[in-house]
């Protein structure tokens, strides 16, 4: 029933854009894919796109502070993309503060707080020219 | 609009309920920010129900005093109900392993707010934000 979201490798980072509304099982199976990609491939960062995300409630702030926590544990740092601001403004008022989860407003900015973590070598460097790799399947229901 | 009711009898309901109560909002004329703002209530009582109570519904309508016109929604289940609802309107009060904010965070969301509940009897939720405040 949950619904596969891609995670994308782009150089030393995983960029994993959230185009769809999250059922909870959903969330769940992507915390644990991220979390093994992590281990896969030993990337140095973790890109969160969540601009086309209309709500965040409790259940998806929880997963976002326990994936920054967890990569942290795994040598990795985390960046939250582009949250709409009527998200920002239901999160505070909820009561979320999203510990552990550093947030910038678009992915350039996001990819270059990331870059600033660790210096890129000569693989990094490869990897990159040859553009998005893709790793596991993209949108579809299983 | 005429009064609507969802059941929610599994998780995925949760997502229904958000994308129904999203989509009258947005009809009725409210705000991105207070559409996100009953979307997201509606995610977290719509949880509550799915996590405690395993089944109940919920039941979308409008509602009218004086100039001003509301949407309201009524979360009901016949769950174990809550032994101490002052109890658990307290941010970081939980008994299941989650953060505690549902239900004090929904209350934040929406301008009026009424807990009722009975042990072994049920719970029932009404909230409602105003259009015109």
């Amino acid at each position: 029933m949950a619904i596969k979201i891609p995670i994308l490798k782009v150089g030393r980072v995983l960029v994993v854009p959230i185009q769809v509304d999250m059922d909870d099982a959903t969330v769940l199976q992507l915390q644990d894919s991220i979390l093994n990609e992590l281990e896969r491939t030993g990337a140095r960062g973790v890109l969160i796109d969540i601009s086309l995300l209309e709500m965040v409630d409790s259940f998806i702030g929880r997963m976002l502070s326990d994936i920054a926590a967890m990569a942290r544990i795994m040598d990795a740092r985390t960046v939250v993309v582009g949250m709409q601001p009527a998200v920002a403004i239901t999160l505070v008022e909820l009561g979320l503060e999203l510990g552990g989860v550093d947030t910038v407003l678009n992915v350039d900015e996001g990819i270059k707080l990331l870059r600033g973590e660790f210096v890129l070598d000569d693989d990094d460097a490869a990897s990159a020219n040859e553009g998005f790799s893709f790793s596991g399947e993209s949108f579809h229901r299983s | 609009m005429e009064s609507r009711s969802i059941a929610l009898e599994q998780e995925t309901d949760i997502a229904v309920a958000r994308n129904e109560v999203r989509a009258a909002a947005a009809g009725m004329g409210f705000s991105i920010v207070d559409q996100t703002r009953l979307t997201t209530v509606a995610s977290e009582l719509a949880r509550n129900i799915i996590k405690y109570a395993v089944r109940g519904r919920v039941i979308i309508g409008t509602v009218q005093n004086d100039s001003r016109k509301g949407l309201r929604l009524i979360f009901e289940d016949n769950g174990p109900g809550i032994a101490n609802t002052e109890l658990a309107m307290r941010d970081g009060f939980t008994t299941g392993g989650g953060l505690g904010k549902g239900l004090p965070g929904s209350r934040r969301l929406v301008d009026d707010f009424k807990i009722e509940s009975t042990p072994d009897i049920g719970t029932r939720v009404t909230v409602v934000r105003w259009l015109i405040r």
